[in-house]
């Protein structure tokens, strides 16, 4: 298995890059679009329930089912994959930014009000920052789950480490075959690990060191 | 003061920088429900004086408070600040001209404290250094050292210390009217006493027009030019001195607020103020002992009060304690007993017993010692009050 790594050090590195760049660029994006419906959804109760329910049940449809239906619409490639990371990437993080938005104590949100603060700068000032910790938990699970799905998404033929994995079980028994599977499934846990440190960094430096626990 | 301060007069030798609030017809009546949660509340408050809102709970007192700063929208009737009719003003820009404390300063935890106090002047467009110098200004006032915590966060602050800022920041950009809701429901007692204190000595200097909503008659007496009595509905029941409302109860709803030890309360009326204080030999930190304890020799006194640079009490040592040492010690007593030129006799006579002394430091402007009261002087002033009472 060393000596396969070493022949293909290089296809192996570029299927890495590829593979955190989809996840990296696909939980950015996920954030972005669960916490602006978050903001949306949290002032109220029927629509948090939504939300709610939605990334609850968002949650158990089978990423491999998922990919199957997309290729429909947006054929074989990058698309169908970015689709369905983003997709399985917003739940956690949706759920997460309503529960932190609705708990922000209220009575800051009243203060941040009573001195003159409008309703978004009271969003953007106070309500976010104080909510940007649970926020951020959510982001950190769904980086270490979409690390995973985006694997299955080489089934699309989208990019990253999963086409080792699919090459290498498609002809299992062949010549290299299993080193190809084992080295592509750690090299994702691997990836997931320094990942996830990654995001803890970025938690406390963007966190205010007057709400860290 | 900055250029926003709207009048500076000298009424009964007390600076005003406030504006008058006048209510006409103010009315909340919320959708689904018969009878108005606040129902046509007409009510002049003069400028720089504190206006109590007390009632029990329920009766709309909070509301009709949220009303002036438009947390809450009237459903009808005007509001006028001075004698421009804010009724139909931004609310934003309204409430940056209205100082707002709430239960525990609601200060933000993610700010710093000079933030926090720093926030209505930035959204007014002021300069950096300017807040930085604001900021500054405030934090000394409210007797926090500014160089200790600008740059702390709340949760590093007791509950006082974080009420002393949330009273900043309402005070940053020089409001002409500051409204408080049940500030300091949430400290101890005696945190409670040195806060009312603060306040009025801060009001003293300002004479900003202030509403505070309490649901403590004692606390109302005490920091109170007027009180209002608040029945359901907000209605007015009384609107007096405190002085008028404990002799002569409009009703006997008030009478019942007011509770049965009215007699008595006339004893909360007393203040530090009104009794002759008695002045101490003071001392520096630093300062040679034995000149200290030659200058107490002199003046025939058996105490000293040690005085850090700023004039403010640090402790209370005796003459043969300080003979004892070479230079003033600088160890703050912090079980030293103070008290506010405003506060109460009774207040003093609890910090006193607080600390088991027979005497009590009474400290005036910035917190500078006024001089000092002993336990006979209060026994002295409480025996007079209970003869007049009687009589």
């Amino acid at each position: 298995m060393w000596q396969y790594l070493v022949d293909r050090r290089e296809l192996i590195a570029f299927q890495a890059y590829q593979h955190v760049s989809l996840v990296v660029q696909c939980v950015v994006l996920a954030t972005v679009l669960a916490v602006g419906l978050a903001v949306l959804a949290y002032r109220s109760p029927r629509i948090t329930g939504l939300a709610n329910g939605v990334s609850a049940i968002g949650l158990t449809i089978p990423s491999f089912a998922l990919l199957g239906l997309l290729l429909a619409p947006f054929g074989f490639g990058i698309t169908p994959a970015v689709v369905a990371v983003v997709f399985y990437a917003a739940l956690p993080v949706l759920r997460n930014a309503v529960v932190g938005l609705a708990g922000v104590d209220q009575s800051l949100v009243e203060s941040a009000r009573g001195i003159g603060m409008s309703r978004l700068a009271t969003l953007w000032r106070v309500e976010l920052p104080l909510a940007w910790p649970v926020i951020l938990a959510g982001v950190r699970v769904s980086t270490q789950m979409v690390m995973g799905i985006a694997a299955v998404a080489a089934y699309v033929l989208g990019p990253g480490l999963g086409s080792l994995i699919f090459s290498g079980l498609s002809r299992l028994g062949g010549a290299n075959a299993l080193n190809a599977t084992l080295v592509g499934t750690i090299a994702i846990v691997l990836l997931a690990l320094v990942l996830d440190v990654v995001l803890v960094g970025i938690g406390r430096l963007t966190t205010s060191r007057g709400i860290r626990v | 003061m900055s250029e926003s301060t709207p009048t500076t007069t000298v009424a009964e030798e007390r600076t005003v920088s406030g504006v008058s609030i006048r209510l006409e017809g103010v009315t909340k009546r919320y959708p689904g429900q018969d009878v108005p949660a606040v129902d046509t509340v007409d009510l002049d408050i003069p400028a720089g004086q504190t206006v109590m809102f007390v009632g029990p709970s329920g009766c709309g007192k909070t509301t009709l408070l949220k009303m002036l700063n438009r947390l809450i929208e009237p459903s009808g009737g005007k509001i006028f600040l001075g004698d421009e009719d804010v009724t139909g003003q931004d609310p934003d820009t309204l409430r940056r001209r209205i100082g707002y404390v709430i239960q525990a300063g609601g200060l933000f935890p993610h700010m710093t404290v000079g933030t926090n106090i720093g926030l209505v002047p930035g959204m007014l467009g002021w300069d950096k250094k300017r807040i930085a110098e604001r900021t500054d200004e405030l934090l000394d006032l409210v007797g926090l050292d500014p160089d200790v915590y600008r740059d702390r966060y709340p949760k590093e602050l007791s509950g006082g210390q974080q009420q002393r800022v949330g009273v900043a920041r309402a005070l940053a950009a020089d409001p002409p009217v500051l409204l408080m809701d049940e500030p300091f429901g949430a400290v101890d007692p005696i945190t409670r006493q040195r806060l009312q204190d603060e306040l009025l000595r801060i009001q003293e200097e300002l004479g900003k027009t202030i509403v505070f909503v309490t649901h403590d008659f004692d606390e109302a007496v005490k920091l109170g030019d007027k009180i209002v009595v608040f029945d359901v509905g907000a209605r007015v029941v009384q609107y007096d001195t405190p002085e008028a409302i404990l002799a002569e109860p409009a009703e006997d709803y008030v009478a019942d607020f007011v509770g049965a030890g009215a007699t008595l309360k006339q004893l909360t009326l007393a203040r530090v103020s009104d009794t002759e204080l008695h002045t101490p030999v003071t001392a520096t930190v630093g300062e040679a002992s034995a000149a200290v304890v030659a200058r107490a020799e002199e003046a025939g006194e058996r105490y000293v009060v040690v005085v850090d640079g700023r004039g403010r009490p640090v402790s209370w040592p005796s003459v043969a304690e300080l003979s004892r040492t070479t230079s003033v010690p600088g160890g703050r007593d912090e079980r030293l007993p103070v008290v506010g030129l405003r506060s109460t006799l009774n207040d003093a006579l609890d910090a006193m017993l607080a600390a088991s002394q027979g005497g009590v430091v009474v400290t005036g402007r910035r917190d500078t010692v006024a001089g000092v009261l002993v336990v006979e002087q209060v026994m002295a002033a409480i025996q007079s009050t209970r003869s007049e009472v009687r009589g």
